[in-house]
């Protein structure tokens, strides 16, 4: 990793890259389209360095794995597609109300159910913010090239570090598949962050108790912290509680620990926007398009901008709003039936016309689809 | 010579826990968890060191009480955390506490290749033949029958037996004992622990509130009592057939033997990794 010269990766193997890179330490998982090169290239990569491979009996068993390791101190990953995405939802929310750190990976396919082997999707977005039952939050991060999935990737360990909750990096099959010159950066360049541990006497640790920052430091199992996980509403012990005025403070905490860092957490990247009419605001391999049908368009001389979405949840709706007084319409070109459209629409609250460029039939969304709705509106 | 079980309990069990705990009376989910303690107790392992796992029902409540590296996990799933865990930092002792619904119907798929990994993880399964914690529905291992809330009419389904059924699956210790036959239990366990290797004890267990009463078991002692009568050695098993066997409670030891254990084998996968 030292060497600077490009090299020629695939998507997948920039996860893998940056993986590496944030510490990942540990890898469960289990075979699927199409993300399996990042097993594949860990299981080759990871005991080189002294880190874990192991190939599970299934999804649920591989976040299962991936917790665990979480809790005995390492930075743990799992990759998926669609169907064990599904699989792994109940073991998400776990992961939520436990505060276990861990990066899962969704490289998207076409669904419902086997759907589209493997066509690209980007149809689990809303299964990404609501696919684990009950109000929880969650961060969701996602990319539109190699070099940019190694950077997310990296996010995705951080905050998952740092806010003690799992992170979703979700991809679809054409950046993951996709291959592309990346520089990977050296040791020391990109930030890494490592979750605070705890340096109290054990018998004063409360693995669950608010701090100035909302998250509590976190010991791993055989650390000499000795202490209580659940997936019950626990108080700051980690014993389970139904006490109203525990389970407020300790639900409150669990989603103010996030609100609290939306400003470092809601990622977007924008071109042009200032003085655009219309922006077209898009994210992963559909952005790719947009990015070119808006040059086009500014080289017809229409005010027209990109607004890219680098984290889809939580919502980066201070990015659009920022716009609210210059922007007429913002078109979201997404390879689904209108996921980020709709929450666009809820966010517009009538200030700006919403329009919609979409691919739902596990094709990708082309320039000239986006071009088609773009000259609509701008004429 | 014997440690006195007061001295043992007061020496694990969480004091900054709020007792009392779940369990009904006269459950014998504690009586397992004082053998397993006891059994951990003449290890002379740390508590530090010590991750006690299990997934969800009665006897999953277990690891809140004591005083180690607990976790209580979701529903079938203690033994991919325990996985996780031992994997990730081999020099842990990782022990799942389970019960029949959470190891064997739900986890099912999990102990099988828990089982095939040989990791070294010993998992103690409370087999009370019944779902308690949602109030007497019938479980895997419900003998075909017997009533449950779900099988008013007697259960049609066969059985697992647990502890062959890990032997099968690859796992290099299982044993089965009652709580009939607590200090026995302690021993099998205490076995368990010091094997190199995945190691399963299954523990007949009595549920007089959910399963017991139900079928006509009587209270608590004759329920015991019943395990006393039913539990017959495997020593004296070889000549029975299945037909035979089918109502009784084989106990003693099913499996043991040596076999190369994961967390080793995979430091020998990074040892050549590193060489390369």
């Amino acid at each position: 990793m030292k060497k600077k010269n490009g090299q020629l990766l695939q998507g997948n193997e920039a996860v893998v890259e940056g993986a590496l890179y944030a510490g990942c330490s540990f890898y469960a998982g289990y075979p699927i389209t199409p993300s399996t090169e990042i097993a594949e290239v860990l299981s080759i990569k990871l005991p080189e360095r002294g880190g874990t491979f192991i190939q599970m009996e299934d999804e649920i068993a591989s976040i299962g794995a991936c917790l665990g390791a979480s809790l005995a101190g390492a930075k743990s990953m799992t990759a998926t597609s669609g169907p064990g995405f599904s699989l792994m939802q109940e073991l998400i929310g776990y992961g939520v109300i436990s505060e276990i750190p861990m990066v899962l990976v969704n490289v998207m396919r076409f669904g419902p159910s086997t759907g589209l082997p493997t066509s690209p999707s980007q149809g689990d977005v809303m299964q990404a913010r609501w696919g684990t039952h009950g109000d929880h939050p969650i961060i969701v991060l996602t990319a539109d090239s190699v070099p940019e999935t190694f950077e997310m990737t990296v996010k995705a360990f951080n905050f998952s570090e740092k806010y003690r909750i799992p992170v979703i990096l979700l991809l679809d099959e054409v950046v993951g598949h996709m291959r592309e010159k990346i520089v990977l950066p050296a040791e020391g360049e990109v930030k890494v962050v490592d979750r605070l541990k705890p340096e109290m006497p054990p018998e004063w640790y409360a693995p669950y108790a608010d701090t100035n920052t909302g998250v509590p430091p976190m010991a791993a199992f055989g650390d000499g912290y000795r202490h209580h996980v659940t997936g019950l509403v626990h108080d700051a012990q980690g014993f389970p509680t139904a006490k109203p005025e525990e389970v407020i403070s300790g639900m409150d905490r669990l989603f103010s620990k996030i609100s609290r860092g939306f400003s470092e957490v809601c990622l977007t990247e924008e071109l042009y926007c200032e003085d655009a009419k219309t922006i077209i605001l898009s994210y992963g391999s559909a952005a790719r398009s947009a990015r070119d049908a808006v040059e086009t368009l500014r080289a017809d001389g229409e005010k027209v901008g990109l607004l890219k979405l680098k984290t889809l949840w939580p919502f980066p709706k201070a990015a659009l709003e920022k716009y609210a007084n210059s922007v007429e319409t913002i078109i979201v070109a997404e390879m689904n039936r209108g996921q980020i459209y709709r929450e666009v629409w809820r966010v517009a609250r009538g200030r700006w016309q919403v329009g919609k460029a979409l691919a739902p039939y596990g094709n990708m969304l082309t320039p000239e689809m986006i071009l088609d709705v773009a000259r609509k509106v701008t004429k | 010579m014997t440690t006195p079980n007061r001295i043992i309990l007061d020496k694990y069990l969480r004091h900054n826990k709020k007792f009392p705990h779940i369990w009904c009376p006269g459950c014998g989910i504690g009586i397992v968890l004082a053998a397993l303690l006891r059994a951990i107790d003449r290890t002379g392992w740390t508590k530090d060191e010590i991750v006690l796992v299990s997934g969800i029902g009665c006897s999953s409540r277990a690891p809140v009480y004591v005083d180690f590296n607990t976790l209580h996990t979701a529903h079938g799933r203690a033994l991919p955390f325990a996985t996780g865990i031992k994997a990730a930092r081999p020099p842990l002792k990782v022990i799942v506490f389970t019960g029949d619904g959470d190891c064997a119907a739900i986890g099912g798929n999990h102990l099988i290749h828990a089982c095939r990994r040989n990791i070294d993880v010993t998992t103690v399964v409370v087999n009370n033949y019944i779902y308690g914690m949602t109030g007497g529905q019938q479980s895997p291992t419900t003998p075909e029958g017997m009533k449950a809330t779900t099988a008013t009419r007697g259960v049609i389904d066969q059985p697992f037996h647990i502890a062959e059924l890990a032997a099968s699956a690859g796992a290099t210790f299982a044993a089965r004992s009652t709580t009939y036959h607590a200090k026995e239990l302690e021993s099998f366990i205490l076995k368990a622990l010091e094997h190199k290797g995945f190691s399963l004890v299954e523990a007949i267990s009595q549920a007089p509130v959910c399963f017991g009463r139900r079928n006509g078991m009587g209270d608590p002692v004759e329920m015991v009592k019943r395990e006393k009568e039913l539990a017959i050695p495997i020593s004296k098993t070889a000549d029975m057939t299945f037909e035979e066997k089918r109502d009784k409670i084989v106990t003693g030891i099913i499996e043991e033997r040596e076999a190369k254990e994961w967390t080793d084998l995979y430091a020998g996968v990074k040892k050549t990794a590193g060489e390369e």
